[in-house]
């Protein structure tokens, strides 16, 4: 039996995580794995720090991830990545976002923003692969395309046959954006 | 065909299968799309009510009907909808009656969490809870059966995990209901004192009859593994224990958790060498182990408070640690915010200047007790902000009413901010309550309500005219404000505080995150003008902030309000173009 694997998205209410986690839990059940995702929806939304957790295998019971359990973290927010690094398990991968939005005590000057965030990361022996996303977004069209240029670094990491992306895609995209859409995916793509 | 859903769209399509025809609810996380996908299926009447309470009777209505009904709530909205409850539990139904709860261990979105199971045994009804997606679209099925069977109606429980996890399930036709005939029958449905009574009686046996399905119902199902590790269990934490344990442990997985089995769970414990109850929450199963006379470890070990998880269990029954590594520094926290745009900001910043006590409520306004705004004193429950004030004020003898004011959202306001409203009117405290008319319910995701024009469907409705309903239960000063021009809200509040009658201002303006709102080009900062002395950072807008030493406004975010420019005193914030 295959083991159970954990793949975390995470980032800042509002960025999109909600969609990501619905095109990769669509690729994940047509390539006939069992799949559970669980959502964070409500107060947290507004601003807060959210996750969403995917887990896939033969038969996954809980559809929640602790620490020390991520194969790999998908972060729409550099701070946020370094929040949830204690959740990936050893070996495990990160992909995030360079694009940092201060929390409010940063804002009100309680605390400061952390430096060198990835840097740090990968001293503690961390694959991680860092991308202004925000950039790529914004060449392909649009800035809440963050989530989709996202989408296409992890395909190169959760490999499938990229029609099938694209087709999860274009079931959870509406039409009139669909094409902006499908640049942001391939400009993520060519990165990872 | 197999697919992934939200437990609540599965409950949501259970409905539809059921062959349901009339939906009421009250919005409520994390319950809320349950009744947002049924409303998808135009088979179904599908509505929100003004409040819980409203909902459920709605529901009861529809089910003396004779047609197959549900209303849907969070946890406290079973507070509000208790009245009917505890009395539809005597008169029982004609079409199949189910209530769907959501309760939220962990509180990701509640200002308590409490329990719902206690409500079924204290109402005497079944309770049926499912652990995934495909079980949420089977018993939601399964209860209006057990609804019509036992002439009873039940409750559908979830918690967050369930309520909003996707996990696959397979989808069939909807068979219709026939609507059943409707004949008058007072002894049944007229609960008053000389029907109730055999009524009580007939509770008790349908109770009884239940205890003796519970033993076989399909839902309580034992899984046979180790049998050093024995453990009951149901919902999500079936889920963690079967994630943390998987062979090593057997499980009695239930799925009625009201009423419970006797012989079924006496059977379990007789073939395993410990016997646990894992249950979040309140000691539910684990107490009526022990009155059955076993001795499970449950509370003693495992706590009352939040979420479960497979490593906690590991942890407390194998005393096993998890390992990881944490990032070497501090890591600031990110709280929930006001939008960039919100126009709940405006308001908050002026009763912060203005120092005043401020009497809260539920909804995205709460977020105006965080700093930098700080600007709220109390948050109890919907309500009672307006009903609390009244209270406050009469206690302190008038010493208060000039500097204490209610906060009360739209959806709020109409759910029961009303009552409270008449009691001012009625008892005569000088009262000052804002009702903050964004137009929308908010913080659970953009519902309409009776007060914005729209139904469930998007379609034009009726509205409430808050105006006239304050003028009618007998308020006469009120006003109406537009909260992003500060100068005139600021007047306003000071000018109802001084007044010396109660008093009511409604600020208006719509939720920035409405489609319907045209957001305008991002502000911009000349930093030659900037004098970094943070008078824009006061209203706690996460588009503004000051990491460079003077203000700076990311232009993915703002929305063009206008709120910080009002504030520059050196005119270093301009409208975009
Ligand atoms: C009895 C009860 N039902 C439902 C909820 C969930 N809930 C919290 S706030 C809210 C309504 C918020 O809408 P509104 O008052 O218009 O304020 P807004 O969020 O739009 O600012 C609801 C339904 C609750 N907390 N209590």
């Amino acid at each position: 039996m295959m083991e159970t694997r954990s793949i975390m998205i995470v980032g800042v209410g509002g960025q999109g995580t909600l969609l990501a986690s619905r095109v990769i839990g669509s690729v994940l059940l047509t390539g006939g794995y069992d799949v559970k995702v669980s959502e964070v929806h409500g107060m947290s939304q507004r601003g807060g720090s959210v996750v969403t957790y995917v887990r896939y295998g033969d038969k996954v019971a809980s559809p929640i991830i602790e620490k020390g359990q991520a194969d790999l973290i998908i972060s729409f927010e550099l701070l946020e990545a370094a929040r949830w690094v204690s959740y990936l398990k050893k070996g495990g991968k990160i992909i995030t976002n360079t694009q940092q939005i201060e929390p409010m005590p940063v804002i009100t000057g309680a605390v400061k923003y952390p430096e060198n965030i990835v840097e740090n990361i990968k001293a503690a022996g961390v694959d991680i692969t860092a991308a202004d996303a925000l950039s790529l977004a914004v060449e392909a069209g649009t800035p809440k395309a963050v989530n989709v240029v996202l989408m296409g670094m992890v395909s190169k990491t959760v490999s499938f046959d990229e029609q099938v992306w694209l087709d999860a895609l274009k079931q959870c995209v509406p039409p009139k954006v669909l094409d902006v859409n499908l640049k942001a995916f391939e400009l993520g793509r060519g990165i990872a | 065909m197999s697919k992934l859903m939200l437990g609540n769209m599965a409950v949501a399509r259970g409905l539809y299968e059921a062959g349901v025809d009339v939906v009421s609810s009250y919005p409520g996380t994390p319950s809320t799309e349950i009744t947002e996908f049924a409303a998808k299926y135009d088979e179904m009447h599908t509505e929100w009510a003004p409040n819980e309470k409203v909902a459920c009777e709605a529901a009861i209505g529809a089910s003396i009907a004779g047609t197959r009904a549900f209303c849907g709530m969070k946890h406290v909205g079973l507070n509000v909808a208790a009245d009917p409850l505890f009395t539809v539990s005597y008169s029982g139904v004609n079409g199949g009656l189910v209530i769907g709860v959501a309760d939220d261990p962990g509180m990701h979105s509640s200002q308590n969490e409490q329990d719902s199971r206690h409500y079924a045994i204290a109402a005497k009804v079944p309770l049926v809870e499912p652990a995934d997606s495909a079980e949420c679209l089977l018993y939601t099925k399964a209860a209006f059966e057990l609804s019509e069977k036992f002439d009873t109606p039940v409750i559908l429980r979830l918690t967050t995990r369930i309520a909003h996890s996707q996990s696959v399930v397979s989808e069939s036709e909807r068979i219709p209901h026939e609507t059943g005939e409707y004949v008058k029958n007072s002894e049944k449905y007229v609960m008053m004192p000389a029907n109730a009574r055999p009524r009580h009686a007939a509770v008790e046996k349908r109770t009884e009859a239940l205890r003796e399905y519970a033993e076989n119902c399909p839902f309580n199902r034992v899984e046979m593994g180790g049998t050093k590790i024995g453990i009951i269990t149901s919902g999500i934490a079936y889920q963690y224990a079967k994630e943390a344990f998987g062979d090593e442990a057997s499980y009695l997985k239930l799925g009625l958790i009201n009423p419970l089995p006797e012989k079924l769970i006496k059977d379990f414990a007789a073939k395993v060498d410990k016997l646990y109850v894992v249950e979040e929450l309140d000691d539910i199963i684990e107490t009526h182990c022990r009155k059955i006379g076993l001795s499970p470890v449950g509370k003693e070990l495992f706590t009352y408070i939040g979420e479960y998880s497979p490593v906690y269990l590991r942890e407390k029954i194998l005393g096993e640690k998890a390992e990881y590594t944490e990032y070497p520094e501090n890591v600031p926290v990110r709280p929930p915010v006001m939008c960039a745009g919100c126009p709940h900001r405006g308001l908050f910043y002026i009763l912060h200047k203005l120092g005043v006590t401020v009497s809260g409520d539920i909804g995205c306004y709460t977020l105006g007790a965080a700093a930098p705004l700080s600007a709220m004193d109390t948050t109890i429950c919907m309500g009672a902000s307006v009903s609390g004030l009244h209270g406050f004020n009469v206690a302190r003898k008038g010493e208060f009413e000039g500097k204490a004011v209610a906060v009360i959202g739209d959806s709020t306001f109409i759910h029961s901010g009303i009552t409270g409203l008449i009691n001012i009117a009625y008892n005569a405290s000088n009262s000052t309550v804002i009702v903050l008319d964004n137009s929308i319910t908010g913080m659970t995701g953009h519902q309409n309500n009776p007060a914005n024009g729209y139904n469930i469907k998007g379609d034009p409705a009726s509205a409430v005219d808050i105006e006239a309903v304050c003028r009618a239960v007998g308020i006469d000063r009120v006003r109406v404000v537009d909260p992003n021009d500060l100068k005139a809200t600021e007047e306003a509040v000071k000018e109802e505080l001084a007044a010396k009658a109660p008093s009511v201002i409604i600020t208006r303006r719509p939720c920035a995150l409405l489609k319907s709102v045209k957001h305008k080009p991002s502000a911009v900062v000349d930093s030659d003008k900037c004098r970094s002395c943070k008078a824009c950072m006061k209203i706690g807008c996460p588009a503004i902030s000051m990491s460079t030493g003077k203000a700076k406004i990311d232009n993915t975010l703002c929305v063009g309000c206008g709120v910080c420019g009002g504030l520059c005193k050196f005119d270093a914030i301009k409208e975009g173009v």
